[in-house]
Protein backbone atom coordinates (compact mmCIF):
# COMPACT_ATOMS: atom_id res chain seq x y z
CA UNK A 1 0.00 0.00 0.00
CA UNK A 2 1.46 3.35 -1.01
CA UNK A 3 1.83 6.20 1.42
CA UNK A 4 0.09 9.54 1.49
CA UNK A 5 0.35 11.41 -1.81
CA UNK A 6 1.50 14.99 -1.30
CA UNK A 7 0.65 17.77 -3.75
CA UNK A 8 1.15 21.50 -4.04
CA UNK A 9 -1.24 23.71 -5.96
CA UNK A 10 -1.90 27.42 -6.34
CA UNK A 11 -5.67 27.39 -6.11
CA UNK A 12 -7.77 24.49 -4.81
CA UNK A 13 -11.50 24.64 -5.49
CA UNK A 14 -13.69 22.37 -3.37
CA UNK A 15 -16.87 21.40 -5.20
CA UNK A 16 -17.51 21.05 -8.94
CA UNK A 17 -20.98 22.53 -9.38
CA UNK A 18 -21.82 25.87 -11.02
CA UNK A 19 -19.81 27.68 -8.34
CA UNK A 20 -16.71 25.50 -8.42
CA UNK A 21 -16.68 25.35 -12.22
CA UNK A 22 -16.89 29.14 -12.43
CA UNK A 23 -14.20 29.63 -9.80
CA UNK A 24 -11.75 27.16 -11.36
CA UNK A 25 -12.12 28.54 -14.89
CA UNK A 26 -11.79 32.12 -13.65
CA UNK A 27 -8.71 31.28 -11.57
CA UNK A 28 -6.99 30.06 -14.72
CA UNK A 29 -8.17 33.11 -16.65
CA UNK A 30 -6.63 35.28 -13.93
CA UNK A 31 -3.29 33.60 -14.46
CA UNK A 32 -3.11 31.02 -11.65
CA UNK A 33 -0.79 28.21 -12.71
CA UNK A 34 -1.90 25.05 -10.87
CA UNK A 35 -5.65 25.05 -10.30
CA UNK A 36 -7.20 21.90 -8.87
CA UNK A 37 -10.95 21.23 -8.80
CA UNK A 38 -12.01 18.51 -6.34
CA UNK A 39 -15.44 16.88 -6.70
CA UNK A 40 -16.84 13.96 -4.69
CA UNK A 41 -19.35 12.75 -7.32
CA UNK A 42 -18.63 10.79 -10.49
CA UNK A 43 -19.37 13.76 -12.72
CA UNK A 44 -19.10 17.52 -12.60
CA UNK A 45 -22.10 19.81 -12.42
CA UNK A 46 -23.18 19.54 -8.82
CA UNK A 47 -26.95 19.61 -8.66
CA UNK A 48 -27.31 20.82 -12.28
CA UNK A 49 -27.58 17.39 -13.98
CA UNK A 50 -30.83 16.70 -12.15
CA UNK A 51 -32.29 20.17 -12.83
CA UNK A 52 -33.76 19.32 -16.21
CA UNK A 53 -36.07 22.38 -16.19
CA UNK A 54 -35.31 25.76 -17.77
CA UNK A 55 -34.24 28.99 -16.18
CA UNK A 56 -30.47 28.67 -16.38
CA UNK A 57 -28.03 30.71 -18.38
CA UNK A 58 -30.22 33.69 -19.27
CA UNK A 59 -27.66 36.08 -17.78
CA UNK A 60 -24.42 34.13 -18.06
CA UNK A 61 -24.82 32.61 -21.52
CA UNK A 62 -27.62 34.89 -22.78
CA UNK A 63 -29.63 31.76 -23.63
CA UNK A 64 -32.42 29.96 -21.77
CA UNK A 65 -30.93 26.61 -20.81
CA UNK A 66 -31.75 23.59 -18.70
CA UNK A 67 -29.49 22.62 -15.78
CA UNK A 68 -27.66 19.85 -17.67
CA UNK A 69 -27.11 22.20 -20.63
CA UNK A 70 -25.64 24.89 -18.34
CA UNK A 71 -23.34 22.27 -16.83
CA UNK A 72 -22.37 21.04 -20.30
CA UNK A 73 -21.35 24.52 -21.43
CA UNK A 74 -19.38 25.21 -18.24
CA UNK A 75 -17.60 21.86 -18.55
CA UNK A 76 -16.74 22.61 -22.18
CA UNK A 77 -15.09 25.86 -21.02
CA UNK A 78 -13.32 23.96 -18.25
CA UNK A 79 -11.92 21.36 -20.65
CA UNK A 80 -9.88 23.98 -22.50
CA UNK A 81 -8.89 25.96 -19.43
CA UNK A 82 -6.06 23.86 -18.03
CA UNK A 83 -7.78 23.10 -14.72
CA UNK A 84 -6.88 19.75 -13.16
CA UNK A 85 -9.99 17.84 -12.08
CA UNK A 86 -10.26 15.08 -9.49
CA UNK A 87 -13.58 13.26 -9.51
CA UNK A 88 -14.86 10.75 -6.93
CA UNK A 89 -12.59 12.52 -4.48
CA UNK A 90 -13.84 13.48 -1.06
CA UNK A 91 -12.22 16.25 0.95
CA UNK A 92 -12.23 15.07 4.53
CA UNK A 93 -10.21 17.81 6.18
CA UNK A 94 -9.20 21.42 5.67
CA UNK A 95 -6.92 23.38 7.96
CA UNK A 96 -6.35 27.07 8.59
CA UNK A 97 -3.01 26.67 6.85
CA UNK A 98 -4.90 25.65 3.72
CA UNK A 99 -3.85 22.02 3.84
CA UNK A 100 -6.48 19.75 2.29
CA UNK A 101 -6.79 16.04 3.05
CA UNK A 102 -8.71 14.17 0.35
CA UNK A 103 -9.55 10.52 -0.29
CA UNK A 104 -10.28 8.59 -3.48
CA UNK A 105 -9.62 5.17 -4.99
CA UNK A 106 -5.92 6.03 -5.36
CA UNK A 107 -5.62 6.57 -1.64
CA UNK A 108 -5.14 9.55 0.64
CA UNK A 109 -3.81 12.89 -0.57
CA UNK A 110 -2.50 15.92 1.27
CA UNK A 111 -2.76 19.03 -0.86
CA UNK A 112 -1.10 22.29 0.13
CA UNK A 113 -2.84 25.20 -1.56
CA UNK A 114 -1.84 28.87 -1.65
CA UNK A 115 -5.55 29.73 -1.78
CA UNK A 116 -8.71 27.69 -1.30
CA UNK A 117 -12.15 28.49 -2.70
CA UNK A 118 -15.05 26.84 -0.90
CA UNK A 119 -17.83 25.90 -3.34
CA UNK A 120 -19.64 23.08 -1.55
CA UNK A 121 -23.15 24.32 -2.08
CA UNK A 122 -26.02 23.26 0.18
CA UNK A 123 -27.79 20.33 1.75
CA UNK A 124 -31.55 20.02 2.08
CA UNK A 125 -33.24 20.32 5.45
CA UNK A 126 -34.72 16.89 6.36
CA UNK A 127 -37.81 15.85 8.32
CA UNK A 128 -35.91 15.38 11.57
CA UNK A 129 -34.77 18.97 11.59
CA UNK A 130 -38.33 20.32 11.56
CA UNK A 131 -39.78 17.52 13.69
CA UNK A 132 -42.96 16.71 11.79
CA UNK A 133 -45.13 14.73 14.23
CA UNK A 134 -46.65 11.35 13.52
CA UNK A 135 -45.59 7.93 12.34
CA UNK A 136 -42.36 7.37 10.50
CA UNK A 137 -43.33 5.31 7.46
CA UNK A 138 -41.47 5.18 4.15
CA UNK A 139 -42.38 7.81 1.58
CA UNK A 140 -40.85 10.98 3.04
CA UNK A 141 -38.25 12.47 0.69
CA UNK A 142 -36.56 15.80 0.38
CA UNK A 143 -37.58 17.40 -2.92
CA UNK A 144 -34.06 17.28 -4.31
CA UNK A 145 -33.67 13.60 -3.50
CA UNK A 146 -36.94 12.88 -5.31
CA UNK A 147 -35.73 15.02 -8.22
CA UNK A 148 -32.60 12.92 -8.50
CA UNK A 149 -34.65 9.72 -8.40
CA UNK A 150 -36.90 10.84 -11.22
CA UNK A 151 -34.49 12.72 -13.47
CA UNK A 152 -31.33 10.67 -13.15
CA UNK A 153 -32.28 7.24 -11.87
CA UNK A 154 -35.64 6.90 -13.62
CA UNK A 155 -37.86 5.99 -10.65
CA UNK A 156 -41.14 7.60 -9.63
CA UNK A 157 -41.04 8.02 -5.82
CA UNK A 158 -44.81 7.77 -5.41
CA UNK A 159 -48.24 8.26 -6.92
CA UNK A 160 -50.17 10.58 -4.60
CA UNK A 161 -48.04 13.45 -3.40
CA UNK A 162 -48.12 16.20 -0.82
CA UNK A 163 -45.39 18.85 -0.94
CA UNK A 164 -44.30 20.85 2.09
CA UNK A 165 -42.71 24.16 1.19
CA UNK A 166 -43.44 26.50 -1.68
CA UNK A 167 -39.84 27.39 -2.50
CA UNK A 168 -38.68 26.92 -6.08
CA UNK A 169 -37.61 23.30 -5.69
CA UNK A 170 -40.98 22.34 -4.17
CA UNK A 171 -42.90 24.01 -6.99
CA UNK A 172 -40.67 22.58 -9.69
CA UNK A 173 -41.15 19.09 -8.28
CA UNK A 174 -44.92 19.65 -8.18
CA UNK A 175 -44.81 20.16 -11.94
CA UNK A 176 -42.36 17.34 -12.60
CA UNK A 177 -44.33 14.77 -10.65
CA UNK A 178 -47.57 15.83 -12.36
CA UNK A 179 -45.99 15.57 -15.80
CA UNK A 180 -44.71 12.09 -14.98
CA UNK A 181 -48.19 10.91 -14.03
CA UNK A 182 -48.37 11.36 -10.27
CA UNK A 183 -51.17 13.28 -8.55
CA UNK A 184 -49.94 16.23 -6.51
CA UNK A 185 -52.75 16.88 -4.04
CA UNK A 186 -51.44 20.07 -2.49
CA UNK A 187 -48.48 22.32 -1.71
CA UNK A 188 -48.37 23.38 1.93
CA UNK A 189 -46.55 26.52 3.02
CA UNK A 190 -45.83 27.78 6.54
CA UNK A 191 -45.48 31.45 5.63
CA UNK A 192 -48.42 33.59 4.48
CA UNK A 193 -46.83 33.91 1.02
CA UNK A 194 -45.36 31.64 -1.61
CA UNK A 195 -41.63 31.21 -1.19
CA UNK A 196 -40.33 30.94 -4.75
CA UNK A 197 -40.40 32.89 -8.00
CA UNK A 198 -43.71 34.04 -9.50
CA UNK A 199 -42.75 32.31 -12.73
CA UNK A 200 -42.83 28.98 -10.90
CA UNK A 201 -46.05 29.78 -9.08
CA UNK A 202 -47.70 30.11 -12.48
CA UNK A 203 -45.94 27.49 -14.56
CA UNK A 204 -45.73 24.81 -11.86
CA UNK A 205 -48.83 25.26 -9.72
CA UNK A 206 -51.49 27.30 -11.51
CA UNK A 207 -50.83 25.56 -14.84
CA UNK A 208 -51.78 22.24 -13.24
CA UNK A 209 -54.45 23.50 -10.83
CA UNK A 210 -52.43 22.34 -7.84
CA UNK A 211 -53.90 23.89 -4.66
CA UNK A 212 -51.61 25.85 -2.35
CA UNK A 213 -52.31 26.25 1.35
CA UNK A 214 -50.31 29.17 2.78
CA UNK A 215 -50.12 29.69 6.55
CA UNK A 216 -50.48 25.95 7.01
CA UNK A 217 -48.33 23.26 8.54
CA UNK A 218 -48.37 19.47 8.77
CA UNK A 219 -49.77 18.26 12.06
CA UNK A 220 -49.29 14.55 11.50
CA UNK A 221 -48.16 11.81 9.16
CA UNK A 222 -50.02 8.49 9.36
CA UNK A 223 -48.97 5.14 7.99
CA UNK A 224 -47.41 1.85 8.97
CA UNK A 225 -44.93 0.79 6.32
CA UNK A 226 -45.77 3.54 3.86
CA UNK A 227 -47.48 6.89 4.25
CA UNK A 228 -51.28 6.52 4.20
CA UNK A 229 -52.42 10.04 4.98
CA UNK A 230 -51.14 13.45 6.08
CA UNK A 231 -53.05 16.05 8.06
CA UNK A 232 -52.44 19.78 7.76
CA UNK A 233 -53.89 22.72 9.66
CA UNK A 234 -53.89 26.49 9.44
CA UNK A 235 -51.66 28.50 11.76
CA UNK A 236 -52.13 31.97 13.22
CA UNK A 237 -49.65 34.83 13.25
CA UNK A 238 -47.93 33.26 16.26
CA UNK A 239 -47.62 29.95 14.41
CA UNK A 240 -50.14 28.24 16.66
CA UNK A 241 -52.57 25.74 15.12
CA UNK A 242 -56.06 27.13 14.60
CA UNK A 243 -58.48 24.53 15.92
CA UNK A 244 -60.96 23.06 13.51
CA UNK A 245 -58.92 23.85 10.38
CA UNK A 246 -57.46 20.36 9.95
CA UNK A 247 -57.56 18.83 6.47
CA UNK A 248 -56.52 15.25 5.77
CA UNK A 249 -55.02 14.13 2.45
CA UNK A 250 -54.74 10.51 1.34
CA UNK A 251 -51.23 10.41 -0.08
CA UNK A 252 -48.35 7.94 -0.25
CA UNK A 253 -45.51 10.44 -0.57
CA UNK A 254 -44.35 13.63 1.09
CA UNK A 255 -41.75 15.88 -0.53
CA UNK A 256 -39.96 18.33 1.74
CA UNK A 257 -38.80 21.66 0.34
CA UNK A 258 -38.13 23.32 3.67
CA UNK A 259 -34.77 24.95 3.31
CA UNK A 260 -31.32 24.68 1.84
CA UNK A 261 -28.50 24.77 4.34
CA UNK A 262 -25.02 25.72 3.17
CA UNK A 263 -22.73 22.78 3.71
CA UNK A 264 -19.91 23.98 5.93
CA UNK A 265 -18.47 20.99 7.76
CA UNK A 266 -15.10 21.64 6.11
CA UNK A 267 -15.33 25.37 6.74
CA UNK A 268 -15.76 24.75 10.45
CA UNK A 269 -12.77 22.43 10.48
CA UNK A 270 -10.65 25.23 9.07
CA UNK A 271 -11.79 27.67 11.72
CA UNK A 272 -14.03 29.61 9.34
CA UNK A 273 -16.69 31.57 11.23
CA UNK A 274 -20.27 31.17 10.02
CA UNK A 275 -23.18 33.62 9.68
CA UNK A 276 -25.99 32.77 12.11
CA UNK A 277 -28.79 33.43 9.59
CA UNK A 278 -27.40 32.16 6.29
CA UNK A 279 -25.35 29.32 7.77
CA UNK A 280 -22.60 30.23 5.33
CA UNK A 281 -19.14 31.66 6.04
CA UNK A 282 -18.86 35.26 7.14
CA UNK A 283 -17.12 36.96 4.24
CA UNK A 284 -15.78 40.37 3.38
CA UNK A 285 -16.38 42.16 0.10
CA UNK A 286 -13.61 40.08 -1.47
CA UNK A 287 -15.51 36.93 -0.54
CA UNK A 288 -12.67 36.01 1.77
CA UNK A 289 -13.55 34.27 5.02
CA UNK A 290 -11.95 35.17 8.34
CA UNK A 291 -9.17 32.72 7.43
CA UNK A 292 -6.56 34.37 5.26
CA UNK A 293 -6.51 32.79 1.78
CA UNK A 294 -9.75 30.84 2.18
CA UNK A 295 -12.45 32.28 -0.07
CA UNK A 296 -16.01 31.14 -0.68
CA UNK A 297 -18.47 31.41 -3.55
CA UNK A 298 -21.89 30.22 -4.62
CA UNK A 299 -24.58 28.72 -2.43
CA UNK A 300 -22.15 27.73 0.31
CA UNK A 301 -22.19 31.44 1.23
CA UNK A 302 -25.89 32.10 0.78
CA UNK A 303 -28.59 30.65 -1.42
CA UNK A 304 -28.74 32.48 -4.74
CA UNK A 305 -31.80 32.81 -6.99
CA UNK A 306 -30.14 31.53 -10.14
CA UNK A 307 -27.18 29.37 -11.10
CA UNK A 308 -25.95 32.36 -13.13
CA UNK A 309 -25.55 34.38 -9.91
CA UNK A 310 -23.81 31.43 -8.26
CA UNK A 311 -21.21 31.34 -11.02
CA UNK A 312 -20.77 35.11 -10.88
CA UNK A 313 -20.18 35.06 -7.12
CA UNK A 314 -17.59 32.31 -7.34
CA UNK A 315 -15.85 34.23 -10.13
CA UNK A 316 -15.54 37.22 -7.76
CA UNK A 317 -14.02 34.87 -5.18
CA UNK A 318 -11.58 33.42 -7.73
CA UNK A 319 -10.40 36.85 -8.94
CA UNK A 320 -9.62 37.80 -5.36
CA UNK A 321 -8.01 34.46 -4.57
CA UNK A 322 -5.61 35.06 -7.46
CA UNK A 323 -4.84 38.61 -6.29
CA UNK A 324 -4.20 37.19 -2.83
CA UNK A 325 -1.65 34.72 -4.18
CA UNK A 326 0.21 37.50 -5.97
CA UNK A 327 0.18 39.59 -2.79
CA UNK A 328 -2.03 42.11 -4.53
CA UNK A 329 -5.02 42.21 -2.21
CA UNK A 330 -5.39 45.79 -1.09
CA UNK A 331 -5.76 45.68 2.64
CA UNK A 332 -7.86 48.30 4.32
CA UNK A 333 -9.66 49.15 7.51
CA UNK A 334 -12.64 46.82 7.91
CA UNK A 335 -16.10 48.05 8.73
CA UNK A 336 -18.88 45.69 9.79
CA UNK A 337 -22.15 45.40 7.85
CA UNK A 338 -25.38 44.50 9.60
CA UNK A 339 -29.08 44.71 8.82
CA UNK A 340 -32.40 45.53 10.39
CA UNK A 341 -36.04 46.32 9.56
CA UNK A 342 -37.19 44.20 6.66
CA UNK A 343 -33.77 42.89 5.63
CA UNK A 344 -33.27 39.24 6.53
CA UNK A 345 -29.55 39.11 5.76
CA UNK A 346 -26.82 40.91 3.90
CA UNK A 347 -23.68 39.50 2.32
CA UNK A 348 -20.83 40.48 2.76
CA UNK A 349 -20.65 40.97 6.49
CA UNK A 350 -17.68 43.31 6.47
CA UNK A 351 -16.17 45.67 3.95
CA UNK A 352 -12.61 46.76 3.45
CA UNK A 353 -12.18 50.48 2.92
CA UNK A 354 -9.56 50.24 0.21
CA UNK A 355 -11.20 52.31 -2.47
CA UNK A 356 -12.51 49.30 -4.36
CA UNK A 357 -16.12 49.03 -5.42
CA UNK A 358 -18.28 46.68 -3.37
CA UNK A 359 -21.15 44.41 -4.41
CA UNK A 360 -23.74 43.56 -1.75
CA UNK A 361 -26.54 41.02 -1.85
CA UNK A 362 -29.54 40.90 0.44
CA UNK A 363 -33.05 39.53 0.85
CA UNK A 364 -36.12 40.99 2.50
CA UNK A 365 -37.96 39.05 5.19
CA UNK A 366 -41.48 39.94 4.06
CA UNK A 367 -42.76 40.88 0.62
CA UNK A 368 -43.31 44.63 0.37
CA UNK A 369 -44.18 47.28 -2.19
CA UNK A 370 -42.83 50.80 -2.64
CA UNK A 371 -39.81 50.43 -0.43
CA UNK A 372 -36.42 52.01 -0.10
CA UNK A 373 -33.21 50.14 0.55
CA UNK A 374 -30.85 52.28 2.63
CA UNK A 375 -27.20 51.45 3.16
CA UNK A 376 -26.12 53.51 6.16
CA UNK A 377 -26.52 57.09 5.02
CA UNK A 378 -24.29 56.73 1.98
CA UNK A 379 -26.68 55.10 -0.48
CA UNK A 380 -30.34 54.43 -1.05
CA UNK A 381 -32.48 52.94 -3.80
CA UNK A 382 -36.20 52.92 -4.29
CA UNK A 383 -37.88 49.70 -5.37
CA UNK A 384 -41.44 49.22 -6.57
CA UNK A 385 -41.53 45.79 -4.96
CA UNK A 386 -39.28 43.51 -2.94
CA UNK A 387 -39.81 39.77 -2.55
CA UNK A 388 -37.92 37.29 -0.33
CA UNK A 389 -37.40 35.00 -3.31
CA UNK A 390 -35.63 37.72 -5.31
CA UNK A 391 -32.19 38.69 -4.07
CA UNK A 392 -31.35 42.38 -4.28
CA UNK A 393 -27.98 43.49 -5.56
CA UNK A 394 -26.41 46.82 -4.67
CA UNK A 395 -23.20 48.07 -6.28
CA UNK A 396 -21.39 50.60 -4.09
CA UNK A 397 -18.60 52.72 -5.57
CA UNK A 398 -15.38 52.74 -3.55
CA UNK A 399 -15.45 56.52 -3.00
CA UNK A 400 -18.77 56.25 -1.15
CA UNK A 401 -17.41 53.65 1.24
CA UNK A 402 -14.44 55.81 2.09
CA UNK A 403 -16.93 58.21 3.70
CA UNK A 404 -17.92 55.61 6.32
CA UNK A 405 -16.30 55.68 9.69
CA UNK A 406 -18.27 53.12 11.63
CA UNK A 407 -20.35 50.16 10.52
CA UNK A 408 -22.99 50.13 7.81
CA UNK A 409 -26.57 49.20 8.61
CA UNK A 410 -28.71 48.05 5.71
CA UNK A 411 -32.45 48.66 6.02
CA UNK A 412 -35.58 48.21 3.94
CA UNK A 413 -38.18 50.83 4.79
CA UNK A 414 -41.38 52.14 3.20
CA UNK A 415 -40.80 55.00 0.76
CA UNK A 416 -41.60 58.43 2.14
CA UNK A 417 -43.19 61.02 -0.13
CA UNK A 418 -40.79 63.77 0.88
CA UNK A 419 -37.73 61.57 0.95
CA UNK A 420 -34.61 63.04 -0.51
CA UNK A 421 -32.42 59.94 -0.41
CA UNK A 422 -31.84 59.46 -4.11
CA UNK A 423 -29.57 57.04 -5.89
CA UNK A 424 -26.08 57.05 -4.41
CA UNK B 1 -65.56 38.24 -19.10
CA UNK B 2 -62.25 39.18 -17.55
CA UNK B 3 -59.14 37.03 -17.32
CA UNK B 4 -56.04 38.09 -15.43
CA UNK B 5 -52.63 37.00 -16.61
CA UNK B 6 -49.30 37.51 -14.84
CA UNK B 7 -46.76 38.47 -17.48
CA UNK B 8 -43.45 36.67 -16.96
CA UNK B 9 -41.33 38.58 -19.47
CA UNK B 10 -39.51 40.64 -16.82
CA UNK B 11 -39.35 40.91 -13.01
CA UNK B 12 -42.20 43.45 -12.83
CA UNK B 13 -44.62 40.53 -13.27
CA UNK B 14 -47.47 42.87 -14.25
CA UNK B 15 -50.97 41.61 -13.66
CA UNK B 16 -52.59 42.12 -17.03
CA UNK B 17 -56.38 42.12 -17.36
CA UNK B 18 -57.87 40.87 -20.59
CA UNK B 19 -61.52 41.57 -21.38
CA UNK B 20 -63.16 38.94 -23.56
CA UNK B 21 -66.49 38.94 -25.37
CA UNK B 22 -68.94 36.05 -25.04
CA UNK B 23 -67.54 34.69 -28.29
CA UNK B 24 -64.04 34.69 -26.81
CA UNK B 25 -62.71 37.67 -28.74
CA UNK B 26 -60.30 40.02 -27.02
CA UNK B 27 -61.94 43.38 -26.37
CA UNK B 28 -59.24 45.11 -24.34
CA UNK B 29 -55.93 44.57 -22.54
CA UNK B 30 -54.86 46.66 -19.53
CA UNK B 31 -52.45 46.66 -16.61
CA UNK B 32 -49.30 46.06 -18.65
CA UNK B 33 -46.41 48.48 -18.45
CA UNK B 34 -45.09 47.69 -21.92
CA UNK B 35 -46.05 46.26 -25.29
CA UNK B 36 -44.50 42.88 -24.50
CA UNK B 37 -47.05 42.45 -21.74
CA UNK B 38 -49.84 43.12 -24.20
CA UNK B 39 -48.73 40.43 -26.67
CA UNK B 40 -47.88 37.98 -23.89
CA UNK B 41 -51.32 38.36 -22.30
CA UNK B 42 -53.12 37.94 -25.61
CA UNK B 43 -51.23 34.72 -26.35
CA UNK B 44 -51.78 33.41 -22.80
CA UNK B 45 -55.51 33.95 -22.95
CA UNK B 46 -56.17 32.68 -26.47
CA UNK B 47 -53.60 29.88 -26.87
CA UNK B 48 -51.26 29.44 -23.92
CA UNK B 49 -48.02 27.70 -24.86
CA UNK B 50 -45.18 26.21 -22.84
CA UNK B 51 -41.69 24.86 -23.46
CA UNK B 52 -41.54 21.27 -22.18
CA UNK B 53 -38.49 19.92 -20.37
CA UNK B 54 -38.44 16.25 -19.51
CA UNK B 55 -36.39 13.06 -19.86
CA UNK B 56 -36.44 10.20 -22.39
CA UNK B 57 -35.14 6.67 -21.88
CA UNK B 58 -31.84 5.60 -23.31
CA UNK B 59 -31.48 2.19 -24.91
CA UNK B 60 -28.34 1.04 -23.16
CA UNK B 61 -26.91 -1.29 -20.59
CA UNK B 62 -25.96 1.56 -18.31
CA UNK B 63 -28.52 1.10 -15.58
CA UNK B 64 -27.13 3.96 -13.53
CA UNK B 65 -27.88 6.60 -16.18
CA UNK B 66 -30.95 5.36 -18.04
CA UNK B 67 -32.25 8.84 -18.94
CA UNK B 68 -31.44 11.71 -21.29
CA UNK B 69 -32.62 15.22 -20.41
CA UNK B 70 -34.47 16.91 -23.26
CA UNK B 71 -36.21 20.15 -24.10
CA UNK B 72 -38.64 21.13 -26.86
CA UNK B 73 -37.14 23.47 -29.47
CA UNK B 74 -40.11 25.79 -29.05
CA UNK B 75 -43.32 26.13 -27.06
CA UNK B 76 -46.23 23.76 -27.59
CA UNK B 77 -49.88 24.24 -26.55
CA UNK B 78 -50.17 24.03 -22.77
CA UNK B 79 -53.27 21.85 -23.14
CA UNK B 80 -51.25 19.19 -24.96
CA UNK B 81 -48.46 18.79 -22.37
CA UNK B 82 -49.96 15.53 -21.03
CA UNK B 83 -50.27 14.12 -24.53
CA UNK B 84 -46.67 15.13 -25.26
CA UNK B 85 -45.45 13.34 -22.11
CA UNK B 86 -47.32 10.15 -23.05
CA UNK B 87 -45.85 10.25 -26.55
CA UNK B 88 -42.30 10.71 -25.27
CA UNK B 89 -42.73 7.90 -22.73
CA UNK B 90 -42.37 5.32 -25.49
CA UNK B 91 -39.35 6.93 -27.15
CA UNK B 92 -36.03 5.10 -26.84
CA UNK B 93 -32.83 6.85 -27.76
CA UNK B 94 -29.62 5.04 -28.68
CA UNK B 95 -26.25 6.16 -27.33
CA UNK B 96 -24.14 8.07 -28.26
CA UNK B 97 -26.14 11.30 -28.25
CA UNK B 98 -24.68 14.76 -28.82
CA UNK B 99 -25.81 17.82 -26.89
CA UNK B 100 -28.26 19.69 -29.15
CA UNK B 101 -29.15 16.68 -31.28
CA UNK B 102 -32.78 16.25 -32.34
CA UNK B 103 -34.03 13.05 -30.70
CA UNK B 104 -37.68 13.33 -31.80
CA UNK B 105 -39.11 15.31 -34.67
CA UNK B 106 -42.35 17.21 -34.97
CA UNK B 107 -43.91 16.52 -31.58
CA UNK B 108 -47.67 15.99 -31.96
CA UNK B 109 -47.56 17.63 -35.38
CA UNK B 110 -46.68 21.02 -33.88
CA UNK B 111 -43.49 21.36 -35.90
CA UNK B 112 -41.54 21.54 -32.65
CA UNK B 113 -38.64 19.11 -32.17
CA UNK B 114 -37.30 17.51 -28.99
CA UNK B 115 -33.63 18.26 -28.38
CA UNK B 116 -31.03 16.56 -26.18
CA UNK B 117 -29.77 18.86 -23.42
CA UNK B 118 -26.90 16.63 -22.37
CA UNK B 119 -24.45 14.31 -24.04
CA UNK B 120 -24.43 10.56 -23.61
CA UNK B 121 -21.42 8.46 -24.43
CA UNK B 122 -21.76 4.92 -25.71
Amino acid sequence: MSGIIKRNVDVAVIGGGPAGLGAAIKARECGADKVLLIERAEELGGVLPQCIHNGFGLHYFKEELSGPAYAYKMIEKLNTSGVEVMLKTMVIDLTEEKKITAVNEQGIMEIDAKAVILCMGCRERPRGAIRIPGDRPAGVFTAGAAQRMINIEGHLPGKKILILGSGDIGMIMARRMTLEGAEVKAVVELMPFIGGLIRNEIQCLRDFDIPVYVSHTITSIKGKDRIESITIAEIDSKRKIIEGTEKEFEVDTLLLSVGLIPENELSRKAGVKLHPITGGPLVDNLWQTNVSGIFAGGNVVHVHDLADYVTESSEFAAENACKYIRGGLKEGEEIPVSCQDNIRYVVPNRIRKNGEDVVMFMRVTQPAEKVEIRVGDIYSRKLDFARPSEQIRIDLPGELIKKCDSGLIVRCVPQEDKNNGGEG
Amino acid sequence: MKKTVVCLQCPFACKVDVELSEAGEILSVSGNRCQRGDSYARQEVIAPVRVLTTTVRIDSEDREHPLLSVMTSGAIPKARLGEAMRTLASVRVKAPVEYGEVVYEDLLGTGVNVIATSSIRK
